[in-house]
């Protein structure tokens, strides 16, 4: 089961013959992804070259729309790896193509571009994930993004982070502990994104797949606290936690465009005490997420 | 990315919002001509002589004054603000070095509100926030009356709706006290629309007019401005580049930035160097919880190359305090050899003299732990972020 993606769901890359595109399309083949369409505008009628799993050659079509790549491969998700001005537009490019999940991992979009991006999706049967997101991963099935597949293994515990290089720690310690991954996701680090915790939360609630979360927050907005009020109410599993930026200084942009403390609003203190009233088991350091969720279990 | 009170209102103005006529001045001479113009124009004996630096809170500081005596009086003002060192609540405790100052017209004040603009993160559009409680900081109005701050969001497929700048006006009762209520509410909703297309044309993160003031004929105009741009944007406003002024940010900070690096200094003595936001707060975060103080944010980003990871370890020796360094990689994308190589080929061109502690794990981490291994130099191996931690806690305290 897991969530979002499997081995069935069938992926465009937007942005295929960028480097990042180019790189990342090729690393999401050899770990057996259904890559079956790249879009590139001028670009159409070429064919990228990869390799499957096996070492085998794969040619994958390029078009110089989305309309075109989904209306010829069935294609029904992306991944948008365009450059920060035009990301949103592609974005929405691959929502009014047809694809009912959009998973943007370009960092840097203007925040007013995501605004009127969000206000266009919201009226459309479509899920956005990210920016500024390394992606999605079902372990042994789909990788979509730029995480490192070999970290992975499959198994029962979902994670759901809005940092890249945090979730690959927590994926490392829970597949050296031997706990195996249903769906690992990043929702990324911008104010204003796709995808919150609340959503993946329902998701892997309804996943029998499923058994247990880590969920990886960091400062700035209140994002972890309207998932303790969801997971307090409604969330069936067990839920290890962790907060990044207990140190970080009042109004400085720790990298993240959103991870910021305004106002005295947004800090690691409230989102921790949120978390452990909600029954979330918060880990003390980043090197105890994997060790406090298999606590749980 | 900031800007001064004095450039942003030269942004309104572009946009018809009305404020009070001013002139920028770098020098006390300038500081005089200034006041000279703006009392022969205005007719009107007094100015105000405003410190511009990107903080707010400059005039609990110290840094606004009246001037009701002249252009020489305004000259002697200016003289004791340039050079000054300003610490407002915003600054720190060193506060921030003088070097621009506004001179402006001064106005009978009959109201002072508070007008303030973000992207709401949750509703996922712009929010206008607006108060009866202006000139102090909004902060407090915020923790201790919230009742007292208004909001509207902004549909960005329609922008600002006419009722949502008049329900604005009427909570404030902007009307109230104004000998032409009817004309001051039309003047509010009008700025008020005004602003919402400034943030979004602009690409703004923050724009706060604090205050807003109506006059005592019943005007409205701002006589404050706040603009924090989206550095996101950068790509399509070249305009930013003469609005940047570089004496505001810290040197190393924007050294890095030039590296393509994210470094934030701190005031502690273990220098960090991370690859990913996330896990270089994290970094942070375990330092500290094994009793270190980090000495700085910084993270070298998903591709890093030799060389950025190179300029990363000089921007950290850079600073006397740091008596250690501790490396967090986790490879994914980032090859754990290209960062060993870094490592070496910095510690070898500017020698190491504090104690270093690596951890490396990801993608080719075998090879990145050989080559360090190789290179002769004092490397300390760790294998988690705990042991890491705690091993460089270690050494810098024994140091």
């Amino acid at each position: 089961m897991a969530i979002l993606v499997n081995k069935n769901t069938r992926v465009v890359i937007q942005g295929i013959t960028g480097s990042a595109g180019s790189f990342h399309a090729k690393q999401c083949v050899a770990y057996g992804t259904q890559v079956v369409a790249g879009c590139t505008p001028g670009r159409g009628g070429e064919t990228f070259e990869a390799e499957g799993p096996d070492g085998k050659k794969i040619g994958i079509p390029v078009f110089d729309t989305m309309a075109e790549a989904v209306k010829q491969t069935g294609a029904d998700t992306s991944c948008v790896f365009v450059p920060p001005l035009g990301a949103a537009d592609s974005i929405l490019e691959a929502a009014e193509a047809g694809c009912r999940l959009v998973i943007a991992i370009t960092e840097g979009i203007p925040v007013m571009d995501m605004v009127r991006a969000r206000r266009v999706l919201d009226g459309k049967n479509v899920r956005l994930i990210g920016p500024n997101c390394p992606g999605v991963i079902t372990p042994g099935e789909c990788k979509i993004g730029i995480m490192p597949g070999h970290i992975h293994r499959p198994g029962k515990i979902g994670v759901v982070s809005r940092s890249g290089t945090l979730t690959y720690e927590a994926v490392g310690q829970l597949t050296a502990l031997g706990i195996g991954q249903s769906t690992c996701i990043g929702i990324g680090g911008d104010p204003v994104n796709g995808t919150d915790f609340i959503d993946v939360l329902k998701l892997f609630n309804e996943d029998p797949n499923t058994e247990g979360v880590i969920m990886i927050g960091e400062i700035g907005g209140n994002a972890e606290e309207r998932a303790a009020e969801y997971i307090k109410a409604q969330f069936k599993k067990p839920v290890a936690g962790f907060i990044a930026g207990t140190t970080a200084p009042p109004g400085k942009r720790m990298g993240h465009a959103g991870a910021i403390i305004s106002g005295g609003k947004g800090t690691a203190k409230d989102k921790i005490a949120a978390l452990t009233a909600a029954g979330v088991k918060v880990a003390p350091t980043p090197s105890d997420m994997g060790t406090t969720l298999k606590s749980l279990l | 990315m900031k800007i001064h009170e004095y450039q942003g209102k030269q942004i309104f103005a572009k946009y018809g919002i009305p404020v009070p006529k001013g002139y920028p001045a770098f020098s006390t001479e300038e500081a005089e001509a200034a006041a000279k113009r703006l009392i022969d124009e205005t007719g009107v004996p007094v100015v105000v002589v405003k410190a511009q630096i990107h903080a707010g809170g400059r005039g609990k500081g110290g840094g606004v004054k009246v001037v009701k005596d002249g252009p020489k009086k305004a000259r002697e003002t200016a003289d004791s603000l340039l050079g000054m060192q300003l610490v407002t609540h915003q600054t720190g405790p060193a506060g921030q070095k003088v070097r621009r100052l506004y001179i402006e017209q001064g106005l009978d004040i009959a109201r002072e509100l508070y007008l303030g603009m973000v992207v709401d993160r949750e509703k996922k559009r712009i929010a206008i926030m607006a108060s009866t409680e202006g000139g102090v900081e909004i902060e407090k109005v915020a923790a201790e009356t919230p009742e007292k701050i208004l909001t509207e969001h902004i549909d960005p497929a329609l922008g600002l709706g006419g009722w949502q700048a008049r329900k604005l006006a009427f909570g404030l009762e902007i009307g109230k006290g104004s000998p032409k209520p009817k004309e001051t509410v039309k003047q509010f909703s009008d700025i008020v629309a005004k602003l919402g297309r400034l943030f979004e044309k602009e690409d703004c993160s923050l724009l706060e007019v604090n205050p807003l003031i109506v006059t005592k004929a019943g005007d409205v105009i701002a006589l404050d401005s706040k603009i924090n741009f989206d550095s996101n944007a950068e790509g399509r406003h070249p305009e930013w580049n003469e609005l940047e002024d570089k004496d505001e940010e810290d040197a190393v900070e924007l050294e890095a930035k030039e590296a393509g690096l994210s470094y934030i200094n701190l005031d502690g003595d273990i220098g960090c160097l991370v690859n990913g936001a996330g896990l270089a707060m994290s970094t942070m975060d375990i330092i500290k919880h094994f009793g270190g103080e980090p000495a700085n944010f910084l993270d070298v980003g998903g591709g890093a190359t030799k060389e950025q990871v190179t300029k990363a370890f000089k921007i950290i020796l850079h600073s006397d305090e740091v008596k250690g360094i501790f490396v967090n990689i986790f490879g994914g994308i980032m090859k754990c050899d290209v960062i060993a190589e870094g490592v070496v080929a910095a510690a070898k061109e500017i020698g190491l003299s504090v104690p270093c502690v690596v951890r490396l794990e990801g993608t080719n981490v075998d090879l990145g732990k050989k080559i360090l291994s190789e290179s002769g130099l004092k490397i300390v191996p760790a294998g988690t972020m705990a042991d890491g931690a705690q091993k460089i806690v270690q050494l810098t305290r024994g140091a």
